[in-house]
């Protein structure tokens, strides 16, 4: 039996202003943190491992991770905010539970988490590519045209991290989605290093990964080109977060509302 | 038009049928307990009442919109208070509320002239800019019970509204509900406190295993049911005398652990008799629903 009213409605908003005032009160700090890990792996692997490589495609070492480091901070931002932190609100706190006495649908609650766990993802991307064109590290306001494909980067991390909270027992189970999913993507999908380096298979596998095409977009945009077969790239993210919202939605419905 | 009307709701989980067949009406301005034990379908019906459960079979009217078809339409009018504590514990008192107003769609401004009413309604004037970690158990539930009237609904609805409480809290919690009864507010509460549905509801209904077992107004329940003394014999010899003599002196006799229950239409022969037993306690006391409770429901655990 299925609701004669919409069930995704502006009131998907009230979710995510509420997210949005609960970031304020630590948004310093919070941006801090989002930056801190990211940065320490640009440094350290740009200057330190930089210094040992002669020019990666044709740029510094440590300008061609920048693109990479925009990209996997994004996944990481939206990936945490969409497993721990949603986690938190379903299970932990029951703030799903009680916003929904309301009159706010669970798909209201989705929408609201998923745009807002690709919002702070898209602030710490945002953060990112205002440090490495502070650096220099940018080419051309080319760069500008990254904004949307962090924001659709976020947004296809949260989907997917979505539907692993749909199915969370508690918060050890992910462990399994970093040690499985994320962790592989960042050293498979280009952001260390020229996916090419790896053996044909693991390329044709990597190739399938969202993440690679997030890089396939920034990457280029930061050396101030426009990247190739942009169509295909941005397809392939739009699909990966409609159709990851979709399977979390289905399976956070068969979660809570039984 | 009835606030809440249930007619033969059913809800099965894995083949075992936790809701079966269970109907009722409120009136308007009433107070409407369901009682049962654990496992009863007290919270499935409520659940389904809020379109928050897909019912497999039956017709629920919510403030006179069909639910769950449109759930949401009829959640606009309602208020909730559920069995958990889920106040958002990184926003301070006053923020909960505006919080909340905006689930309803409304606006800030609509809500903050609302709120000094709310805190003091709720014993919480003082406290808007406190952080809801430092508020003891019974402030955080007439927090949530403010919270469920910022959209001043018609009915509310509320799930076990004073368990964990202690008993100044549940006085407190109590004396609320019946101002809001006295302000025209028609109540749905669930409990398993029979002290609580006596003293709040007009009418309730006992459930047990998914039906409905009885339904009525505390005192006709009682009545209907049950002798209307009750002299408890207690002491390590109770269930040895219970098992003698009481049934001599007892329309129904009823042994749990170390105390007898006796019911009986006169208690003056049994007190009488129980003079000659200085080894056995006694209390009399006129009948309660949770004597009917007992009777209708059995005295077995259940978990």
């Amino acid at each position: 039996m299925l609701p004669t009213s919409p069930t995704v409605s502006l009131r998907a908003f009230a979710v995510w202003r509420r997210n949005f005032l609960v970031w304020k009160k630590l948004a310093i700090p919070s941006l801090l943190g989002n930056l801190a890990d990211p940065m320490i792996y640009l440094f350290g692997l740009g200057y330190g491992l930089g210094g040992l490589l002669p020019q990666v495609q044709g740029v510094s070492y440590i300008a061609f991770l920048a693109g990479g480091t925009v990209c996997a901070s994004t996944m990481n931002a939206a990936s945490f905010e969409a497993l721990y932190s949603a986690f938190s609100r379903m299970h932990i706190q029951r703030t799903w539970e009680s916003i929904m006495n309301a009159p706010v649908t669970l798909e209201d609650v989705m929408a609201g988490e998923l745009l807002w766990a690709a919002g702070k993802a898209t602030v710490s991307g945002t953060a990112i590519l205002i440090v490495i064109s502070l650096l220099g590290l940018v080419a051309s306001p080319l760069a500008l045209w990254a904004l949307p494909v962090i924001f659709l980067t976020g947004l296809a991390f949260a989907a997917l991290g979505l539907i692993v909270t749909a199915l969370a027992p508690s918060y050890d189970f992910f462990m399994y989605y970093f040690t499985l999913f994320i962790t592989p993507m960042v050293l498979l999908c280009g952001v260390f290093f020229p996916p090419d380096q790896l053996p044909p298979l693991v390329q044709a596998i990597a190739a399938w990964l969202p993440l690679t095409h997030a890089v396939a977009l920034v990457r280029p945009l930061l050396f101030g080109e426009i990247p190739a077969g942009i169509l295909g790239h941005v397809a392939s993210l739009l699909v990966v977060a409609l159709a990851a919202f979709w399977i979390a939605l289905t399976l956070i419905r068969r979660r809570l509302l039984k | 038009m009835s606030p809440l009307r249930v007619s033969d709701l059913r809800k099965s989980y894995d083949g075992r049928e936790v809701v079966a067949g269970i109907g009722f009406e409120l009136r308007r301005g009433e107070c409407y307990g369901l009682l049962g034990p654990n496992g009863a379908g007290k919270t499935t019906t409520l659940r389904c009442c809020l379109g928050l459960t897909a019912p497999d079979y039956g017709e629920i009217s919510l403030v006179g919109e069909p639910v769950p078809a449109r759930a949401r339409e009829a959640r606009a009018k309602i208020g909730v208070v559920p069995q958990f504590d889920n106040l958002d514990p990184d926003f301070t008192v006053a923020e909960n509320l505006i919080v909340y107003g905006r689930y309803f769609g409304m606006a800030d401004a609509e809500i903050r002239p609302l709120i000094p009413g709310l805190l003091e309604f709720s014993g919480l004037t003082g406290k808007a800019e406190a952080s809801i970690r430092t508020l003891s158990g019974g402030m955080k539930r007439r927090l949530t019970l403010a919270r469920a009237l910022v959209n001043d609904p018609v009915l509310l609805l509320l799930d076990e509204p004073t368990t964990g409480l202690d008993p100044q809290a549940r006085h407190l919690i109590w004396d609320r509900l019946k101002r809001l009864l006295a302000q025209g507010k028609t109540i749905l509460l669930t409990t398993h406190f029979m002290d609580e549905a006596e003293r709040l509801c007009q009418r309730l209904a006992i459930l047990d295993d998914g039906r409905m077992v009885t339904e009525g107004e505390p005192r006709a329940l009682i009545h209907e049911h049950i002798e209307p003394q009750v002299v408890e014999v207690y002491g390590e010899d109770a269930p040895g005398w219970a098992a003698r003599e009481a049934n001599a002196f007892s329309q129904r006799v009823e042994v749990s652990g170390e105390t007898a229950f006796c019911y009986v239409d006169d208690a003056a022969p049994l007190l009488a008799h129980l003079a000659a037993w200085p080894n056995l306690r006694t209390l009399h006391r006129p009948a309660n629903v949770e004597d009917v409770f007992l009777k209708l429901t059995g005295r077995e655990l259940r978990d």
